[in-house]
């Protein structure tokens, strides 16, 4: 990773988490739809990157978010949890041919349908996680299932827009 | 001894993986119980100037309300003083230690809260250069908002009523009839009332106050008024729900208290071997 990407991705995870804390982190559509935009950083590291600075980058941004939010800790693992599982999910999907090293998994490099296989899953496992943390004794796996669901729809909405809106077609390499 | 070592090193992104997951965890558990260290978290100076700034954008479109709900509290207060002040012709007489003021109040902003969690905490913007101290209640004109967790010098973080660890002692208003509020965790307007004995008589429509009796709050602060009351479940008591009368999603300014006698009550607990039921 250059120089230049470096920068890119700092600048993603600050001003995504930014969004997270200040603006998303009220707001729940209907009691039930989280919004967990700043997932979307986890997910647009390059399709290459070792497992190793993966799973320790995702638990750093999953502690930053969890300060703000007074969940610590919960962020953090449903974050190191997502991050273990993509170098996984992204071998099950890879295409024919497998991904080049400069391979970004967004919308403009592999299309709308392959970036929904790949987000949905992984969005999934991860609201799955934190719900159950929170959700803890209460009793309410439906609830867990419920908030899980509808959270991930939301959370793959807001980050097809932002990347449709934000993301160069061809991030400067 | 090698091929272990080679066999952990093809492991180590999985190892890693386990490790971080024990460690956040740990930070869950550590900072989940209602009183423990929380050694970071949003008191932090830096996140809690963020959080200030954020509210004080957010909180001017709020003002007017703000106002409103100053302007009627002044209102009852001067009510209530009028009651308090002696006529120029009445007699003077000292009260005893019963009467003593036993709870000092502050006033605070709360610049970050949430709702939607099972576990939700308040940050306020005062900490402990102004007097606050983990342990101390939290209410507003409304009814009673949560109980301080843990401070730092500029700000503090408080466990709200919306947060399933939260017992806070209570009564029914209108028999005194004792028990505990606790949240269910799932409607923002209500809370469970707990251990109210079936022998009771508690009818909808009753209002929920606080006991006094735990000396965090002083008695009669509303809590809710009991929306309903059911017979199911638990044998031996009453299964109550209570319409909370705080709006969680618009408190903003707060009054915490703080019982100044509480180190006595604690000590005279301790010498005769009691321990804090609530």
């Amino acid at each position: 990773m250059n120089f230049k990407r470096l920068i890119t991705y700092s600048f993603l995870v600050l001003i995504l988490g930014l969004i997270q804390v200040l603006l998303l982190k009220n707001i729940a559509l209907f009691g039930i739809a989280f919004c967990f935009i700043y997932l979307l950083t986890i997910l647009s590291f390059p399709t290459t990157m070792a497992h190793i600075p993966l799973l320790l980058i995702s638990f750093g941004i999953g502690l930053l978010i969890d300060v703000f939010y007074d969940t610590l800790g919960m962020h953090a693992l449903a974050a190191t949890f997502l991050a273990f599982l993509r170098p996984f999910w992204l071998k099950i999907i890879s295409p024919i041919g497998g991904y080049d090293d400069t391979t970004d998994p967004s919308i403009s490099e592999m299309g709308i349908g392959w970036f929904l296989t790949y987000s949905l899953p992984l969005v999934f496992a991860f609201c799955l996680v934190f719900f159950l943390v929170d959700q803890w004794g209460t009793g309410g796996v439906l609830n867990v299932l419920n908030k899980s669901l509808f959270s991930t729809i939301f959370t793959v909405i807001l980050a097809i827009i932002v990347q449709l809106l934000f993301f160069k077609r061809r991030r400067g390499i | 001894m090698l091929r272990i070592l080679q066999f952990l090193y093809s492991l180590r992104s999985f190892l890693l993986f386990v490790l971080l997951e024990v460690l956040a965890i740990w930070l869950i558990v550590a900072n989940n119980s209602p009183q423990g260290a929380a050694f970071f978290n949003s008191s932090t100076a830096v996140i809690g100037s963020v959080l200030n700034t954020q509210s004080e954008v957010v909180g001017f479109f709020s003002l007017a309300e703000a106002n409103e709900a100053l302007l009627a509290e002044n209102a009852q207060l001067s009510e209530e003083l009028k009651i308090l002040r002696l006529a120029p012709d009445s007699i003077q007489i000292h009260l005893d230690s019963a009467f003593a003021a036993t709870f000092e109040f502050t006033g605070a902003r709360i610049i970050s809260n949430s709702l939607r969690f099972a576990q939700n905490h308040i940050t306020l913007n005062k900490g402990e250069k102004d007097g606050i101290k983990p342990g101390m209640g939290i209410f507003n004109e409304e009814g009673v908002v949560g109980r301080v967790k843990s401070v730092s010098s500029n700000y503090a973080v408080a466990i709200s009523l919306l947060n399933t660890g939260l017992l806070i002692s209570s009564k029914i208003k209108s028999n005194d009839a004792f028990g505990s509020i606790n949240w269910d965790g799932k409607s923002s307007r209500q809370a469970k009332m707990l251990y109210v004995p079936r022998h009771v008589t508690a009818l909808v429509g009753d209002t929920v106050v606080t006991s006094g009796f735990n000396a965090v709050f002083p008695e009669g602060i509303p809590i809710g008024i009991i929306s309903s009351v059911n017979q199911t479940g638990d044998p031996n008591y009453l299964d109550i729900l209570v319409d909370l009368t705080t709006d969680f999603s618009k408190v903003r300014y707060v009054y915490l208290v703080e019982n100044t006698q509480v180190n006595e009550q604690d000590s005279l607990y301790l010498q005769s071997e009691i321990q804090d039921e609530f």
